[in-house]
């Protein structure tokens, strides 16, 4: 009985670290627009993604690295909504991702593309940086190391 | 010195336009690519083409393979109209192992592709086209200036195949050129997968 109360607890963890939501652009909006000094890296990935789940360890390291600055990972995957439960929360648990993790809700992929920014040709992965106060918002289609993370970081403050 | 400055321009020059790739309106240039019967095919390879239907695609990309059975599907409807499908593999093999022109071959078979598949050696026409992911669709029409860009963009507005009421906009726009008219959007965005790029010999 003790048991299962323990694994039923150690469950309960797990789902709880995986909270995986969806996020529309207008979400994401707000949250930046309340973020003051804080800089986001936004990165657009999915579980599908080969050069995404690389690079996903980078973010990871920044994340805890920079947990005491005014420093925010935010992954928002690219993975059909459908997926949220099949592939993005597996994929989250399996590889026990701490940054918060989101799956995009745009019913038109054209018009958040856009959004997010007007070079973006829709490859991924592909990385956004954006402080609300320092009005800074810096797109990259690309793949990022951790020290070119770092060095994008440097130069923004 | 002054040598060196001007071959830096022309450099410059020539990189910014392979980097920016076609743009509607412009003169898309023939290539003549390796098919996976082993045949060379070109543009002109088509004698009674109105235009083409060039697709940037891959063996590796899930969003590319979803749509294969769209993209074979427009070339049963398209080919017969005059505009045949040619889809070009961006990637590099090496990059990209599950690319290589064997498995390419594997995949036209097993899918049973009524279309050319093309590789793209060192990215020579996928640069030029300026494609940027998988998969990207540029539509050409045969034109007094030449093989003139119509389209580019995105098969449809729904990767997942789940919306009857989606807007199909490479057949849109096939459809107004048969009409003779211009279409109505000319380029569209999708999320596609990055470019396999060969690795530089210089790099690390």
């Amino acid at each position: 009985m003790k048991y299962l109360f323990t694994l039923s607890l150690f469950f309960t963890f797990i789902v709880a670290n995986a909270q995986v939501k969806l996020l529309t652009l207008n979400d994401l909006d707000k949250r930046l627009a309340k973020g003051k000094d804080t800089t986001y890296i936004i990165n657009f990935w999915a579980t599908w993604c080969g050069p995404c789940i690389e690079e996903l360890p980078h973010f990871e390291k920044i994340n805890k690295e920079a947990a005491k600055q005014p420093i925010k990972v935010i992954l928002v995957s690219l993975d059909f909504k459908s997926k949220l439960k099949t592939a993005v929360i597996p994929f989250v648990v399996k590889n026990k991702i701490n940054s918060e993790v989101y799956v995009i809700n745009e019913p038109d992929q054209q018009l958040f593309i856009e959004k997010v920014d007007k070079n973006w040709s829709g490859a991924i992965p592909a990385t956004l940086f954006v402080n609300t106060n320092k009005k800074v918002r810096q797109f990259y289609e690309k793949e990022f190391s951790y020290n070119e993370l770092i060095e994008t970081l440097e130069k923004l403050k | 010195m002054r040598s060196v400055l001007f071959a830096c321009f022309i450099m410059l020059g020539i990189m910014a336009k392979a980097q920016n790739g076609y743009q509607v309106g412009d003169v898309a240039a023939d290539f003549n690519l390796k098919n996976v019967d082993g045949k060379n095919v070109s543009l002109a390879s088509y004698e009674k083409a109105k235009g083409y239907i060039v697709v940037f695609t891959c063996n590796t990309c899930p969003v590319a393979k979803i749509y294969q059975d769209r993209v074979e599907a427009l070339n049963k409807t398209y080919a017969v109209k005059g505009y045949p499908v040619i889809a070009i593999n961006t990637n590099d093999p090496l990059a990209s192992p599950g690319d290589s022109f064997v498995k390419m071959q594997e995949r036209a078979k097993e899918k049973n592709f009524s279309y050319a598949y093309l590789e793209d050696p060192n990215h020579v026409y996928t640069k030029k086209y300026g494609a940027m992911k998988t998969p990207h669709v540029f539509v050409l029409q045969k034109t007094a200036k030449g093989n003139e860009v119509a389209y580019i963009g995105a098969i449809d507005n729904d990767q997942e195949d789940t919306n009857a009421s989606k807007i199909t906009f490479v057949q849109n726009a096939i459809n107004s050129l048969l009409k003779g008219e211009k279409p109505a959007v000319t380029s569209t965005k999708a999320v596609g997968c990055s470019i396999k790029w060969k690795k530089e010999a210089t790099s690390k």
